[in-house]
């Protein structure tokens, strides 16, 4: 078989099982993609010797028969997960030789039903960003391109850069934001953040607790359904996992979504969106509707406050949860002047270990937890999710069964372009921000191109824990929209 | 609602990260930027609404509290950039 690093997971298992091809030669294909594609700076730690060593596991494993659907599969890992005796620095300057000696509840997850890690990913520092440009590896580049290098958005750029140029067959991602679904749509892949509290957050670098999950980003819906049920699990070291079963979401791919009800949120028109991506929500809402979904207008009309809910809510969790970056227990320590104390030990270490995105938002976040303003923006926001989140509730009780909006604002737009102006940055995430703030399952499809030749993403909004409804939605929505567009090689 | 250098300066000192003083300006203006955004959350009557503790309607779990872990101290050391004798190593904290 050639080019099998460039096969979805679905046709990798497919060919393992009936014994055309092994793990080791797709991982080996994909060693060989990834070390021929450095210019896209998506694999940060390059971890080829673990690689051979499960997929050798993981052949013998598939020999002996009865293997899970992931076994053998190699995958790339976002260097936000702690991965056991790899480097695991959340492209952090400040986690610089942070090798940890455990492996996160996910990352165990895969490697238990016998995935193969080919490495880590680059993202944004912490998964604070949308451009994968506040990484201390440098940014990634998006494998589409046009003139100039584009960001393949953040903060998952890594993932999605590596799966969009097929350097593995699927990456883990983590989405506090839209930081799964975003980059999943500037590259025309496909990326599913699933309920808060169906992947464990343990073992993942923690930015916003209330907000953070782990996802699959993928080559297609199918993969999105077998690596999310993977992922899964409940997990008694994260006192938020949930302890519902966790189904199987590939049989729930039918492609029959006869009877559902797509909800259209009047508030996802904004002003001066780009005519493109209203053609396409349009597109993709017909799409539904002939695939005999009943389509309806609803108001989720809190919206518009979602953004700057995050955006207290976010940095107060971030300013905590960084708090532990102090140059004593893990990572990098400042060096330290005659007579400077403990105090100056700190300060020193987290002004030279944290980027000027990450201080930003732990210094937000300082002020609106501060005594005099705790009220006025931290609860504030509190109460306003509140609100988000039963705008949310109220058309599911009318009956809706998953909203259809655009994933993104604009296509991928080029690297250096908004990275000065930090609220024009936090716009990237206008459609994708919501969900966190509610909890929800959402999901990014690769539904057509720009004029200029672009991929952009539909983004399906689902039930809490109804994640197998939700992708058998967006199976039926890339079935419509017949997506295969891919990058040219320029890399 | 505009940020001065000494609020700043403050915010920098609780969040034990050190800012230069001639960074100060600038940081201030980045701060009023960003909560002039936020402020759009004073249009919205929260009137009532209770602030959100959890996003999915979950009691917290209870465990039995006894020890499940340990006896790990080289493992908990194997990352810091400096230990000694079994211990974290701080510069001077008591006099």
């Amino acid at each position: 078989m050639t080019d099998l690093n460039k096969l979805t997971i679905a046709a990798a298992r497919d060919a393992l099982r009936a014994g055309e091809t092994t793990s080791l030669e797709l991982t080996e294909a994909c060693l060989t993609a990834i070390d021929g594609a450095d210019a896209l700076g998506a694999f940060v730690h390059k971890t080829p010797d673990i690689a051979r060593e499960r997929a050798k596991a993981a052949d013998a494993r598939i020999k002996a028969g009865d293997a899970p659907a992931m076994c053998g599969i190699p995958v790339g890992i976002k260097d936000l997960f702690c991965t056991k005796g790899a480097p695991s620095q959340a492209a952090s300057r400040i986690l610089e030789g942070f090798t940890p000696e455990y492996e996160s509840t996910v990352s165990q997850n895969l490697a238990d039903a016998g995935a193969v890690m080919l490495g880590k990913l680059n993202m944004d520092e912490f998964a604070m960003g949308s451009s994968n440009e506040t990484s201390v590896y440098g940014n990634a580049v998006n494998p589409w391109k046009v003139d100039a290098p584009l960001t393949p958005g953040g903060s998952s750029g890594g993932s999605a850069a590596a799966v969009a140029a097929d350097l593995c067959l699927a990456a883990t991602g983590t989405d506090t934001g839209g930081s799964i679904r975003q980059p999943a749509a500037f590259t025309g892949i496909t990326g599913i953040k699933p309920t808060y509290g169906r992947c464990s957050r343990w073992g993942i670098v923690a930015f916003a607790s209330s907000l953070d999950q782990a996802g699959p980003m993928t080559k297609d819906v199918r993969d999105a359904a077998i690596m999310l049920q993977a992922m899964c699990s409940h997990d008694p070291k994260d006192s938020t996992s949930s302890e519902l079963p966790v189904p199987d979401f590939e049989a729930a791919l039918t492609g029959d979504i006869k009877g559902k009800t797509i909800g259209i949120p009047s508030e996802y028109r904004m002003d001066g969106m780009p005519a493109e991506i209203e053609k396409l929500w349009a597109d993709g809402t017909a799409m539904l509707k002939d695939a005999g979904a009943k389509i309806v207008d609803i108001s989720l009309p809190h919206t518009k406050y979602a953004l700057p809910a995050y955006y207290v809510i976010a940095p107060a969790e971030a300013s905590s949860n960084l708090a532990r970056y102090d140059g004593v227990r893990y990572g990098r320590r400042a060096r330290i002047g005659q007579g400077d104390g403990i105090t100056e030990m700190y300060e020193k270490t987290r002004a030279e270990g944290f980027g000027a995105e990450v201080q930003r938002r732990v210094m937000v976040g300082t002020y609106v937890l501060s005594a005099g303003f705790y009220d006025a923006y931290y609860n504030r926001a509190r109460r306003v999710r509140t609100l988000i989140k039963k705008d949310f509730e109220d058309v599911f009780a009318q009956g809706v069964d998953a909203i259809l909006t655009p994933a993104t604002p604009s296509a991928a737009f080029e690297l250096g372009k908004k990275f000065d102006d930090p609220v024009q940055m936090y716009l990237n995430d206008v459609f994708t921000v919501t969900v966190n703030l509610a909890g929800l399952p959402g999901i990014s499809v690769p539904a057509g191109l720009d004029a200029q030749g672009l991929p952009l993403g539909l983004q399906l909004i689902g039930r809490p824990w109804e994640e197998g409804d939700l992708l058998n939605t967006a199976y039926a929505l890339e079935q419509a929209a017949g997506f295969v567009a891919k990058p040219a090689k320029w890399w | 609602m505009s940020i001065d250098t000494q609020t700043a300066a403050r915010v920098a000192k609780l969040a034990r990260i050190q800012v230069e003083d001639d960074a100060l300006p600038a940081l201030a203006q980045e701060f009023s930027a960003i909560l002039g955004f936020i402020e759009q959350l004073n249009e919205v009557d929260v009137d009532g609404v209770e602030p959100m503790v959890s996003v999915t309607p979950m009691r917290l779990k209870r465990r039995t509290d006894g020890v499940t872990d340990g006896d790990q101290q080289e493992k908990v050391l194997s990352n810091a950039p400096d230990a000694r004798e079994g211990f974290f190593a701080v510069p001077k904290v008591v006099e």
